[in-house]
């Protein structure tokens, strides 16, 4: 076996060995057998059924898709970006996402609506970047967009700071605060059913087009002198990466450094090429996102927010990559 | 296989250079001389529908360009560009097999054919052995031999080469310049450039010398590289050799 397969083995065993932790640990233990009694649909005491169906179900699940999606989008961002210290919020997804739903939060919107809201705000706030930065003419068009997206995502800053500033200290501050930290404990089913179906619609075009988005990775001029139409390239990609992590981030909150991390340590393991790099990519990603979550809730009396957590891990293990690596990526 | 009318060629919004006319047929060489931002990359670039044309016309095999698709014109015209380093590290094979895409459906990825076109294209570089190294961990020199495969696995008829012996050591220029007189001799148009008028001599039928966008004079080599052409273009004084046999060599004059 060699060491690319060995890295998906690998990856898909821990996957699978984490989650029957995450079902099995937590102020409610549950055991192996009664996990697959579960699953298989034998009899066993109602708590155990509502644990393992209710509660902690729709959370492992959410963070394998969430923890997927960020990472996908980021490996997509890295290799169109040519540069692996991209991550998916580059254009603005994240904070139009925020800023979406810290308005829903200070107009005491409901929770649906609050999340359509970040979902939405996540679109429009990469759509604008993007149609501001595609106009911006006689610029590399890639360094265009970025600066584009950093300048709009102050903005955006600004309004969210505003909203927090003008917001009930009492009420909605928590909330807005307890939002951009992101979290996966409130996830519902119905959540999952949204969130999930959306990620996949992005990830269908980055599927089909792995063997070209290996050519984004290449200057411009050279990319199309190849054949490649790089601006509909492009735009699709930024459309597909933009959807997986606004119907990520939607029902998540802001859970940063997976979808920089993870691409950077899967490209490590298997090499640049997109069609390689995705699955492995999305497998750690789900993985990292689910063992972050389970340690959430199992390490304190409290919650602890992931975004906290993954910076924690994410910080030292970056910096190791990083000195690790040589100048190859 | 190319035809140029009246060209005018530039960025969005400056013109760069104006009224270059000229044809290349199957086979033939054509080097491109000129100063240091005298416009040849530009050329090159609308030559390959990178940038638009400003004025003038440009036809491969007849066909005008802006009729063309971008895979349309990959299949026919292959572009190796000045090498840089800010790649991937993908293998040399993944890299030369990028030079397939236009040959591929748009959800494909390159089967055992493409595969065969690649272990061709880098077997005739002598570069095989280089096969599954990262493109970021080769030398200079051979990174530029696999932007020439990979330019060459898109089995095109006219090849465009910017520079391609720059930051290369004698002994590779020598091997590129042999490259591109055999690709020739298989009847593959070439356009290259280059800042040693010496390899215009060394292996092109006509040379181009550009001059600040336009065409100081076209031609023979060895009718067109003169001491009083060479002084126009670059301002240095500079002997042109005749050594016999039809070998000519340019010795600048350097002042002791």
């Amino acid at each position: 076996m060699n060491s690319r397969t060995l890295s998906y083995v690998l990856s898909a065993g821990a996957l699978v060995g984490l989650t029957a932790l995450a079902f099995a640990v937590g102020r409610y233990p549950v055991s192996l057998n009664e996990l697959f009694s579960v699953l298989f649909g034998q009899s066993v005491s109602p708590n155990v059924e509502t644990v393992v169906l209710q509660v902690r179900g729709p959370r492992v699940l959410a963070a394998l898709v969430v923890g997927a999606a960020l990472a996908a989008a980021g490996t997509a961002y890295q290799g169109m970006f040519r540069n692996p210290l991209v991550s998916p919020d580059i254009l603005g997804v994240s904070t139009g996402a925020a800023l979406g739903a810290v308005l829903g939060i200070f107009l005491s919107l409901n929770v649906i609506l609050i999340q359509l809201f970040a979902f939405a705000g996540g679109l429009v706030a990469v759509g604008l970047v993007y149609f501001i930065g595609s106009r911006l003419r006689g610029h590399d068009p890639l360094l265009a967009l970025v600066l584009t997206g950093v300048v709009i995502g102050t903005l955006l800053g600004s309004a969210i700071a505003l909203l927090k500033y003008l917001a009930d200290p009492y009420n909605q501050l928590p909330a807005i605060t307890y939002w951009l930290l992101g979290s996966l404990a409130a996830i519902t089913p119905r959540d999952l059913g949204t969130a999930a179906p959306l990620a996949l619609l992005g990830l269908a075009p980055m599927l089909l087009l792995r063997w070209r988005m290996n050519l984004l990775a290449l200057p411009d001029d050279e990319a199309r002198a190849l054949g490649v139409d790089t601006r509909k390239l492009r735009t699709l990609v930024v459309a597909a990466a933009t959807l997986m992590t606004a119907a990520a981030v939607a029902v998540s909150g802001i859970i940063g450094w997976v979808g920089l991390l993870i691409p950077h340590a899967a490209r490590l393991l298997v090499g640049p090429d997109f069609g390689r790099l995705l699955p492995l990519a999305m497998l750690l990603g789900a993985a990292f996102l689910l063992a972050v979550d389970t340690l959430c809730r199992t390490i304190a009396t409290i919650e602890v927010p992931p975004g906290v957590l993954t910076a924690l891990i994410g910080t030292p293990f970056f910096l190791w990559l990083f000195a690790l690596a040589r100048r190859s990526w | 296989m190319l035809t140029i009318e009246n060209l005018a060629f530039g960025f969005p919004g400056r013109t760069v250079g104006r009224d270059v006319s000229f044809a290349l047929d199957a086979g033939e060489v054509m080097c491109v001389l000129g100063p240091n931002g005298g416009g040849k990359t530009t050329l090159f670039r609308t030559v390959l529908g990178l940038l638009a044309r400003h004025a003038g016309a440009i036809r491969l095999e007849g066909q005008a360009i802006e009729t063309l698709s971008r895979p349309e014109i990959a299949r026919r015209v292959g572009y190796v560009p000045q090498g840089h380093t800010g790649y991937f590290a993908f293998t040399v094979r993944e890299f030369v097999l990028m030079g397939r895409t236009a040959h591929l459906g748009i959800f494909s990825a390159p089967g055992k054919k493409d595969l065969a076109v690649v272990s061709r294209v880098l077997d005739s570089l002598g570069i095989a052995q280089l096969a599954d190294q990262p493109v970021t961990e080769i030398s200079g020199g051979e990174r530029q031999l696999a932007l020439v495969a990979r330019a060459l696995a898109q089995e095109p008829q006219l090849l465009v080469l910017d520079e391609p012996t720059a930051s290369l050591d004698f002994g590779n220029q020598v091997r590129v310049l042999q490259r591109i007189s055999a690709l020739a001799g298989s009847g593959m148009s070439i356009l290259f450039s280059s800042h040693d008028p010496d390899h215009a001599f060394l292996c092109a039928r006509r040379a181009l010398l550009l001059a600040e966008g336009r065409v100081l004079e076209i031609g023979a080599p060895r009718a067109v590289i003169r001491s009083d052409t060479l002084q126009r273009l670059y301002g240095v004084s500079v002997q042109v050799i005749d050594l016999g046999g039809g070998g000519h060599t340019c010795l600048p004059a350097v002042g002791r």
